[in-house]
């Protein structure tokens, strides 16, 4: 039966030879990633089965991103509680507070392999698709089932796959295609299915640009987001992951399969516009938009090739004096690579605050809160209502280019 | 389930259901305190024990954080219907045994304040204000077994060696 990449993980999970959109299985998890937030629920739902062990501590993997270090008596006792059960488990795959933030220390650590299926309580679990693995967002009493058993089930989804084609303008990015897609079949128009993308465009893209695509996954309702995996998949794995993995890539004639076209050859920096991801625009629309401060982080955009694109706009500039701007590595690594490649002084010279790995004020409890009436430019994936504070402020959403050149004139600018 | 209407809106997410600030919070009844904060500060005091939500599409859309439907299940919402539901929010809901109702046909029907009526199993809901009738879409039978057992902890200490033999 001709299937699509989602279908054949699937199968192959529920030990099963093919498996069909629509159908009820049980998946095997190879991968079960949780952190300081949404863990301490997970004990909690995992100790009301009234088990002592986890199924398997070698797959289960901790990051604490969310709130690091911990800015308040409560967050310090959600950290202590992880730090227990990582202890009483055996977890060795346990990363305190250095590491950063969750959707790239996994890939970066090899934790994620093509063809597995990764499970994480954080709905942007959707970026490890990247690397052609299942991966997909769930609650803290589903993450309580998995650790029992090592199992959880799944509805098998439909594909849509987007084939991206053309040749991307300088300074528009993997970010302003997503949000372009998104913007065009709204906030559910994908609503439990698998988002694979494909054509010449995501080829062409670093894994970090895939890992934007499928980040963004879940803000038109998916599932899950994937890339069929190539030669950049494996050389991205090599020295990272040891485990072995099987590549497994959509047939052309698989039944599920809804192919959306996507031509880039004209498109212009994106901005999501309050509230809501799919308020999409194109920047010349919003441009001149006040802004009070910008965000340049989060398991979206606060990769390295993000630091660089940022650095290059905001070398020797100065940010303006009416705004403050945030500046997030993704991760140690990220952070150890940019302050090697000057990228860190660049951001400090300009008047930038850099901060520790950690989600910032994506996650809008822990640092750089906007108040009421103010304005953020943020490179990060949702601006909902009180996203990153009050209620009664506004979150637009950009790619690391637009929030460099917005940083500096104060604005909402274009970076071409 | 019979209860009282509080009406919303497309695209309700999780962080107007439960701000992010308050995820530090694992107490049901701290987090029913703040339910729909984002869009109503003052609605955890205006909800009564068995009133109902109804909302138009994708409503529990965004973050995969519980505390989203525990703090909608501990203000004492006794259902919430909508014309869709986002993923992670409804598996989330069903496992700690929130019921949701889904129906496409609400949308424009049904206002704030309205008496409905529920019926799951002959898959109406009736607005007793306008005695207009609903269909609404049935659970699949997985989910219907997991709602049964009241939640999927329940359901695994029921079910935990057939699974794990599975």
């Amino acid at each position: 039966m001709a299937m699509t990449m989602a279908e054949k993980i699937l199968a192959k999970a529920s030990g099963n030879k093919e498996s069909e959109a629509g159908e009820i299985i049980m998946a095997n998890i190879d991968v079960a990633m949780t952190h300081d937030l949404t863990g301490p629920l997970s004990v909690e739902s995992f100790e009301k089965i009234g088990l002592k062990e986890v199924w398997d501590p070698e797959k289960i993997v901790i990051v604490f991103d969310h709130q690091v270090p911990a800015d308040s008596i409560d967050a310090a006792k959600n950290h202590m509680i992880m730090r227990k059960f990582v202890k009483e488990q055996g977890i060795h795959n346990f990363y305190d507070v250095r590491e950063g933030v969750c959707h790239q220390v996994l890939p970066e650590k090899g934790h994620v392999v093509p063809g597995e299926v990764v499970v994480g309580t954080d709905s942007h679990t959707c970026t490890h698709g990247a690397l052609g693995a299942f991966a997909t967002g769930i609650g803290s009493t589903d993450m309580a089932m998995v650790f029992a058993t090592g199992k959880l089930w799944f509805k098998v989804p439909e594909t849509i796959k987007f084939e991206i084609t053309g040749k991307l303008q300088e300074n528009v990015f993997a970010k302003d295609v997503v949000l372009d897609i998104i913007g065009k079949i709204g906030a559910d128009g994908a609503t439990y299915k698998a988002c694979e993308f494909g054509g010449e465009t995501t080829r062409n893209m670093t894994i970090s640009d895939r890992m934007v695509l499928c980040n963004m996954a879940i803000e038109m309702g998916g599932k899950s987001g994937l890339v069929e995996p190539d030669q950049k998949t494996i050389n991205y794995l090599k020295g990272r992951s040891t485990k072995p993995y099987e590549i497994m890539k959509t047939d052309s004639d698989a039944l599920s399969l809804e192919t959306m076209y996507v031509d880039v050859n004209e498109l212009e920096p994106q901005i999501a516009c309050p509230h809501n991801v799919d308020n999409v625009k194109p920047v010349s629309e919003v441009e001149g938009t006040h802004i009070d401060q910008v965000f340049l982080g989060s398991c979206t955009n606060g990769r390295l090739s993000d630091l660089r694109t940022a650095a290059k706009i905001m070398k020797g500039k100065e940010v303006s004096k009416n705004i403050r701007m945030l500046v997030i590595p993704a991760s140690r690594e990220v952070y150890s690579k940019a302050m090697d490649e000057g990228l860190l002084r660049t951001f400090v010279d300009s008047g930038a605050l850099v901060c520790n790995p950690c989600c910032g004020p994506c996650l809008g409890g822990h640092i750089g809160l906007v108040g009421p009436g103010e304005v953020s430019l943020s490179t990060s994936n949702r601006n909902f209502k009180g996203r990153q504070g009050s209620p009664d402020a506004e979150v637009y959403l950009s790619s690391a280019a637009v929030a460099a050149a917005s940083a500096i004139t104060g604005k909402i600018t274009d970076p071409r | 389930m019979k209860g009282k209407v509080w009406k919303f809106g497309d695209d309700v997410d999780t962080d107007i259901i439960i701000p992010g600030r308050y995820l530090v919070l694992r107490d049901e009844k701290e987090l029913a305190a703040c339910v729909m904060e984002g869009c109503d500060p003052d609605f955890s005091k205006k909800v009564k024990k068995g009133d109902i939500l109804v909302a138009g599409k994708n409503f529990g859309c965004g973050s995969s954080r519980e505390h989203a439907p525990i703090a909608i299940k501990a203000a004492g919402i006794s259902a919430v219907v909508a014309e869709s539901f986002a993923r992670i929010f409804y598996r989330n809901s069903i496992n700690i045994g929130l019921p949701l109702i889904e129906s496409k046909e609400i949308s424009g029907h049904i206002s704030e304040g309205d008496i409905v009526d529920i019926n799951i199993d002959e898959g109406i809901l009736k607005d007793l204000n306008t005695s207009e009738e609903f269909e609404i879409k049935p659970l699949p039978d997985f989910m219907l077994g997991i709602m049964e057992e009241g939640g999927l902890i329940n359901f695994l200490k029921n079910h935990l060696d057939e699974i794990k033999d599975e």
